[in-house]
């Protein structure tokens, strides 16, 4: 972590198909490091460059272009010049429009790419933050299992040996889908939500103490993988320790937080002859049916308590 | 914790094989251990965690050990890939 994570200003092209109207010479250097981009009305109109970020693409879309219509040719020039002198990664027009020679000649004095697309400019604004959500996400690789149980994402957490992969095997067997083995590879792709992946080398493979690596897709076929998987619960499996205290009613929510986000997690204590598999089944299918509305421990609690206020006001009688 | 950086000087980098004596040295001790290569640390005792790193010839790793004998695997580890792995092979 620690140093800024950026993304290419190509791979965006290449990912966006992207029109290169000017491409300055260093055009391969240039790095993105803002999730955020920015619609220039004010600037271009008033010339208002307070708060201005210079990280962010600048987009321009119908309404700047109807605007700088209006203007003089040396108006004009001024107002992207302005704009450009700031040092900003780029320019792109959406639409397919027309390209205004200012822009180009400004451009070329400031050496900022000018690039070009044909869709609209709020889908596109909507799809290039996204996808620069996902590119810049802050990035953390822990060692664990990434699974998929029943549609909801489990990252099994726990000492080597502890077997995670053996449990991931047994999950796989039982119709369920492997992500990541060992270790796993998480973004934060927003303010609420973490995905999981394997690093490529060792996508789908599984390490089995005594029988060695698995290939996880070959064995059990394309059905039994996935190479991403959002993560919705963490299982902390830990061999079981004499006198401490496990949860027992599931009344109390607890969190793992990975990246800054609190991601619900429980503890599940190891024991030759338990089977995880199916507890992780389990865990799982509660965890999605809390988020559904529905909770258990709550349930049993309020059946608990209503029928106890029945007895003592009939005791009263 | 301690840590050391030390360069991959083995012919053919860390593959299966090598690797597999190193998880085997850093399973050895008790203490937590990772190795960290550019940004990414994994866990020194899994398998395919130190193959994912994809670490070749002239790599350079940082292994990190947090526990008891973190000194003295350090130590070890650091010696097993100074000496590319002799006497294992």
């Amino acid at each position: 972590m620690g140093e800024k994570i950026t993304v290419p200003l190509t791979k965006l092209i290449e990912d966006f198909k992207l029109e290169v109207v000017y491409e300055p010479n260093n055009l391969a250097d240039i790095l993105i490091t803002s999730t955020d981009v920015n619609r220039p009305g004010i600037q271009l109109a008033a010339g208002y460059f307070d708060y201005f970020d210079n990280t962010r693409i600048q987009i321009l879309g119908k309404v700047e272009h109807s605007f700088l219509e209006n203007l003089s040719a040396s108006e004009r020039f001024v107002a992207f010049d302005n704009m450009l002198s700031y040092g900003i990664p780029a320019v792109i027009i959406t639409r397919g429009l027309p390209v205004y020679e200012e822009l180009m000649d400004a451009a070329k004095r400031r050496g900022i790419p000018v690039l070009r697309t044909q869709d609209s400019t709020s889908y596109f604004m909507a799809a290039l933050i996204a996808s620069l959500n996902t590119l810049l996400a802050p990035c953390v690789t822990r060692h664990g299992v990434l699974v998929e149980v029943y549609g909801e994402g489990v990252l099994l957490l726990g000492e080597s040996g502890v077997g995670k992969s053996e449990t991931a095997v047994e999950l796989v067997k039982r119709g369920h889908r492997l992500v990541a083995d060992d270790a796993v590879d998480i973004r934060r792709v927003s303010a609420k939500t973490l995905v999981g992946s394997a690093p490529e080398i060792i996508r789908h493979f599984i390490e089995l103490r005594g029988v060695g690596i698995i290939d996880v897709k070959k064995i059990f076929g394309v059905g039994s993988v996935k190479d991403t998987e959002k993560i919705d619960l963490i299982i902390h499996l830990e061999n079981w320790q004499q006198g401490k205290q496990y949860e027992r009613l599931g009344l109390k929510e607890e969190y793992t937080n990975i990246l800054g986000i609190n991601i619900p997690s429980i503890v599940v204590p190891v024991r030759p002859g338990r089977n995880l598999a199916i507890i992780v089944e389990i865990a799982a299918m509660n965890n999605r049916q809390k988020k559904m509305g529905y909770n258990a421990a709550e349930e049993l609690n309020e059946r608990l308590i209503k029928q106890m206020s029945q007895f003592s006001s009939s005791d009263l009688v | 914790m301690t840590s050391k950086e030390v360069v991959v000087q083995n012919q053919v980098g860390l593959h299966a094989r090598p690797a597999t004596f190193f998880i085997q040295k850093a399973n050895e001790f008790k203490s937590s251990i990772w190795v960290e290569k550019d940004e990414r640390k994994v866990n020194a005792k899994s398998l395919l965690g130190v193959l994912s790193l994809g670490i070749t010839k002239g790599t350079q790793i940082t292994i990190i050990a947090d526990g008891v004998d973190e000194e003295a695997a350090i130590k070890e580890l650091v010696e097993l890939i100074n000496t590319n792995f002799a006497g294992q092979q």
